[in-house]
């Protein structure tokens, strides 16, 4: 299937060259919360797609019908209607992360994310355009996070997903655990090196 | 001297513009300038001409480092020999500290000057000559047993993310050799406080080994402080006998390397006052400051040991002194205004006192002080300058 140019800029522009937090700098606080370990940064980037797709998918559905002075309020419901789904359903089935991630699978609600797109694209596009857009933002919010959460993980702790991949013998001659890593102070670093390296690389996002 | 200026000029063509080395053309310039003041001035505009650029003025820094620096090497040497018992003479103690001290001047030195080179020739400018100072000031405020690759490691994070990132010398908001403690002391706590740093005790080039006597703690006093259990604030050597003010002042006590002699600190005061590179507005008010609230703490503080302790050995222990000295008065990153002197310092060592009182965490509050102040610091120029534009347009008014 070959993409038309509409749909692939709506897909994959999120995913670098219009991305929420490197390019945007949305969403930063969750990046930076829940990085200290790969495995719950993947579940929140999952969790933010699916929630940013369905409720664009939603509001776009409503778009017509919102009268404009409460729409704030319509998505929110949505968008808490959704949250609450995801949270119970990772109660259920994956409760060590839901436990790890606490707050802030709930802080969903408040991401900049969700009401940026909401606002900027679901309330004047159809539900087709919507839904991939969500994607979009949502993995290109899941890369973000993964990209930091690796290093923090790493360099932090040692390990990737939980399994000790810096060997014994480097503890064994010296080596330490960052311990900066582990705190969102170093998060932040991490995310300006991200986009100190994405704006390098791509000179159209150098601001003049 | 003639013939270094004679090989000089022999070899500026070839790092010239169009020259065989003209890559080099930056690292060429940068030492050519620090061995010999340029004779060229700056053709127009107005202009204040003198001899002294900023390589002079952060040579007189370093200048002034020196006598701490070499107290701080005899003082781990001293240390060291007292912790394995060993009788020592002068000159033993003070090769066995140079040894174990110049692993780090030069790893601080080569790691830094090796990122700013590189920074200076990707941004095509000269090489600045701020890390003359801070490349000594980074091995004078780490304990002597934090491992070389941390050390790297930090001051490479410091130069990149504190100073190079902002524009390079002059344009950073904090100290960076304050940012490569800090980014040690949360990145390694381990390595960078507790009781097992202060003091070398294994050897330095495989010379001066043994083993620790009997009775041996290696905390500094204000760590004993922290952690005490009674309210009576005594501290004690690294053999558990009772020291005092005295002892404290001449630096006899563990710490980090040039941070301890008060006495050396204050004679690279005297030199940076003297010649006018420092303010001694703002040391001073660091130490009065600093006084007043270790005074207050003293009359109506918590009744633990670190707060009972009286308020003049507050300022000779642990990096009070040389914080006021050579951090505080850093001429980037503190206020410039003469007012806005004296609040920022004021300032500087009223928080270092309370987060030594207030926190347990932390029993040396000096470097968190002056990291906090440095974001103020513009900001109590502005509000200095601002009030003082009020103040004259009111005269002008009222006439």
């Amino acid at each position: 299937m070959k993409l038309s140019d509409n749909v692939k800029n709506t897909l994959l522009g999120p995913l670098s060259k219009n991305n929420p937090v490197a390019v945007q700098v949305l969403g930063i606080c969750s990046a930076l919360a829940v990085t200290v370990e790969l495995k719950p940064a993947i579940v929140m980037g999952l969790s933010v797609t699916i929630i940013v797709a369905l409720a664009n998918v939603v509001i776009s559905l409503l778009r017509n019908t919102i009268p404009s002075n409460i729409r704030i309020i319509v998505q929110l419901v949505v968008v808490a209607a959704l949250v609450t789904i995801v949270s119970e359903t990772l109660k259920a089935f994956a409760y060590d992360i839901s436990l790890q991630l606490s707050v802030y699978i709930g802080l969903i609600i408040t991401n900049c994310i969700l009401m940026g797109r909401l606002e900027a694209f679901a309330m004047g596009n159809k539900p087709g355009a919507a839904f991939l857009d969500g994607i979009g933002n949502g993995i290109g919010y899941a890369i973000i996070l993964i990209i930091v959460a690796f290093f923090r993980e790493l360099l932090g702790a040692g390990k990737l997903f939980g399994f000790q991949v810096i060997p014994q013998w480097c503890y064994d001659h010296g080596y330490v655990n960052n311990g900066l890593m582990v705190m969102p102070a170093m998060a932040m670093i991490l995310v300006a090196c991200i986009i100190w390296v994405h704006r390098s690389v791509d000179k159209d996002l150098q601001e003049k | 001297m003639n013939f270094l200026k004679k090989t000089v000029d022999r070899l500026e063509p070839t790092f010239s513009e169009g020259g065989k080395l003209s890559k080099l053309h930056s690292v060429f310039d940068g030492f050519k300038t620090f061995m010999f003041v340029p004779n060229t001035t700056s053709k127009s505009g107005v202009n204040i001409h003198d001899a002294i650029d900023s390589k002079r003025l952060m040579i007189t820094v370093v200048i002034a480092l020196i006598p701490a620096l070499l107290f701080g090497m005899w003082n781990v040497g001293y240390q060291h020999f007292m912790a394995i018992g060993t009788e020592a003479g002068f000159w033993q103690q003070f090769w066995f500290g140079f040894l174990a001290v110049l692993p780090k001047l030069l790893v601080s030195y080569i790691v830094g000057l090796t990122i700013e080179f590189i920074g200076a020739q990707i941004k095509k400018e000269e090489i600045q000559e701020g890390f003359l100072v801070s490349g000594i000031l980074i091995p004078m405020i780490v304990p002597v047993d934090t491992p070389l690759w941390m050390l790297g490691l930090a001051t490479a994070f410091a130069v990149i993310f504190a100073k190079e990132v902002f524009g390079g010398t002059g344009y950073n908001i904090f100290n960076v050799a304050l940012v490569t403690r800090a980014f040690l002391f949360f990145a390694y706590p381990t390595s960078m406080s507790g009781d097992k740093v202060w003091v070398r005790t294994r050897d330095a080039f495989w010379w001066g080994a043994g083993e620790n006597v009997d009775g041996f703690t290696g905390a500094t006093p204000l760590g004993q402080l922290a952690t005490s259990n009674s309210a009576d604030p005594i501290f004690h050597n690294i053999l558990n006998q009772a020291i005092g003010f005295k002892e404290a002042f001449l630096g006899l006590i563990p710490g980090s390397i040039g941070e301890t002699s008060t006495l050396a600190i204050l004679i690279g005061a005297l030199l940076l006052i003297i010649t006018g590179v420092a303010s001694w507005k703002t040391m001073l008010s660091v130490f009065i400051g600093g006084a007043l609230t270790a005074f207050a703490f003293n009359q109506w503080g918590p009744d633990t040991a670190i707060a009972n302790l009286p308020w003049y050995e507050h300022l000779v222990l642990g990096g009070f002194a040389f914080g006021a000295v050579f951090m505080a008065t850093d001429p980037v990153t503190s206020a410039r205004t003469e007012t806005g002197k004296w609040i920022y310092g004021l300032l500087i060592g009223m928080m270092a006192i309370v987060v030594r009182v207030l926190n347990p965490g932390y029993p040396e509050g000096m470097m968190l002080a002056i990291l906090l102040m440095n974001i103020f610091g513009c900001l109590i120029d502005y509000f200095v300058v601002q009030s003082n534009i009020k103040k004259r347009m009111k005269r002008i008014s009222n006439k």
